[in-house]
């Protein structure tokens, strides 16, 4: 399959004294489902922003082989953290979606009637029309959800990179949400931060497990090894709509083992 | 009321209005929305040791006010982004600095008083020709620059990472409206006051988010609400003579307060009663 973005022995930080990742290595090849999981301070968010750009490796390099005239940043679709938004900034529905037209190559050009229809039809199909003119604040976690989702999809984006998506939202619009993106994953490639690996675990197809360094896992199967990289209690996972299993708190797991 | 307008001081006061509140009530949006209220108050402040600098060198005070809330804008931002020193701190260090510095230099200036209040509290009844061009210039620059870029400027304002993502310049683009707000703040010493120009950048704004939902809404308003506070201010001002910045501010938080509680009244009366 094709490899859409390279990571070779990539150091990032944010000083010379703050080495968040350490040599790290990944492959993202078309059609990837990646789930990027770890502790809070592992790295997780530092990941997808240094691959957005946002940050500057220390060492090693990213590599872009993406197709198309558009450069690899207008290809990225980045669905931020939701707690990094102001509730109370004056803006509707539509002008924040509207918002992700905006790229280096286009700086002072207005929108085109084809874009605003295309805004249209993606509000459409998220089921967030009817709520289009309401401003952020006004709007339930899971309308604000589709919304963010909608203005990172607006740009037909090759990747579509997303960070910790459900925190503020109840679990039944989760559901949905991880539903939907099942079915945007037949088209597009997808690298999702989570730190709630039960609720991802059906849905992802490879795991990345982020603390300092990386561990990828080829199949979404939950291991012993995750859990470990994981370092965090995990008290349920739940597999489809019937099977789920009940794991032990980490220390005791490791206890078990260690004889 | 008409026979006002047969003097020049008056006319000059009365263009001056209307154009600082094309220049503050745009850029107040952006400052309110992405929270720049206390860089405002931090860089209209340090402007101040600008002003004693200058009379001290005997140059146009407005030089080094422009000088002073220049290099104060554009250093609370390069050392809270790239040196990671705290915001409010850094404003709280430039705001008393510029302030020392200014007394210090006026202080110092031989055999020359000079009439601070006009400085701290403005009167824009004073407001020169050569002040009204410079209004006029910066008033019709920002206004390109918000119309050019608009959506650049809302993403930037509403969700900064976001449109680093999509490899907008931020940085240059939140220092350039940051030298516009300098720029702003110093033109409009003349009409409100170092001390009360921070109002005219946050209450026609704040009035305006009372009932605007978009951000293109709320600019058009935040100026058209600006007009009407210092316009009043001014006809308040010179009818019962008391002092133009503080009429202005003054008649700005009353119509604030009074949106405010007529929209507190129609939600109160919309509600379903329980």
């Amino acid at each position: 399959m094709t490899t859409l973005i390279q990571i070779e022995d990539l150091s990032v930080g944010y000083s010379p004294d703050n080495v968040i990742l350490k040599n790290i290595n990944l492959t993202v090849k078309k059609g990837d489902y990646i789930g990027i999981i770890g502790p809070n301070g592992g790295g997780k968010t530092t990941l997808l922003r240094a691959i957005l750009g946002l940050l500057t490796p220390q060492s090693g390099h990213i590599h872009y082989h993406f197709t198309g005239n558009r450069s690899a940043k207008a290809q990225m679709g980045y669905m931020p953290q939701q707690r990094q938004i102001d509730p109370n900034f004056p803006i509707t529905v539509r002008d924040l979606i509207l918002g992700g037209f905006c790229e280096a190559s286009q700086v002072g050009k207005r929108l085109c009637s084809e874009q605003k229809r295309q805004a249209t039809k993606l509000m459409e199909q998220l089921g967030i029309l009817p709520i289009q003119n309401q401003c952020i604040g006004e709007l339930s976690g899971g309308q604000q959800q589709r919304t963010f989702l909608a203005r990172a999809l607006v740009n037909s984006p090759t990747v579509l990179l997303l960070d910790e998506p459900d925190t503020f939202v109840d679990s039944g619009f989760v559901q949905s949400f991880y539903d939907l993106l099942d079915q945007l994953n037949r088209e597009l490639t997808i690298l999702l931060v989570s730190h709630d690996l039960g609720m991802i675990a059906p849905h992802i197809k490879s795991v990345a497990c982020i603390n300092g360094d990386l561990h990828f896992h080829d199949n979404g199967e939950i291991t012993q090894e995750i859990l470990d990289s994981y370092a965090c209690p995990i008290q349920l996972i739940s597999h489809g709509p019937v099977a789920h299993r009940v794991l032990r708190d980490h220390d005791q797991v490791k206890d078990i083992q260690s004889p | 009321m008409t026979d006002l307008f047969h003097y020049p001081f008056f006319v000059n006061a009365f263009i001056a209005a209307l154009l600082s509140s094309i220049s503050c009530g745009i850029l107040g949006s952006y400052i309110v929305s992405r929270r720049l209220v206390f860089i405002s108050g931090g860089i209209s402040h340090a402007s101040f040791g600008g002003v004693g600098i200058a009379y001290f060198l005997g140059l146009p005070p407005i030089l080094g006010a422009t000088a002073f809330s220049v290099i104060t804008s554009v250093g609370i931002h390069h050392f809270s982004r790239k040196h990671r020193l705290r915001e409010d701190s850094l404003i709280g260090i430039f705001w008393s600095l510029g302030m020392a510095v200014g007394i210090i230099f006026i202080f110092l200036t031989p055999g020359y008083a000079v009439n601070l209040n006009a400085y701290l509290f403005g009167d824009i009844l004073t407001v020169s020709t050569t002040e009204l061009w410079l209004l006029g210039a910066l008033a019709i620059t920002v206004l390109i620059f918000f119309i050019l870029l608009f959506k650049e400027i809302q993403l930037i304002a509403f969700d900064e990472v976001y449109a680093r993502s999509r490899g907008l310049a931020v940085d240059l683009f939140s220092i350039t409206l940051l030298v516009l707000i300098s720029l702003t703040i110093v033109f409009n010493i003349r009409t409100v006051g170092i001390i009360l120009v921070m109002s005219l950048l946050t209450l026609p704004q704040v009035t305006a988010n009372l009932f605007c939902k978009r951000f293109s809404a709320m600019t058009f308003w935040a100026v058209v609400i600006a007009i009407v506070d210092t316009l009043l201010g001014l006809f308040i001002s010179f009818q019962l003579s008391i002092p133009s910045g503080a009429s202005i501010i003054f008649c700005a938080a009353s119509i604030y307060v009074l949106c405010a509680s007529i929209i507190w009244i129609k939600k109160k009366r919309n509600a379903p009663a329980i």
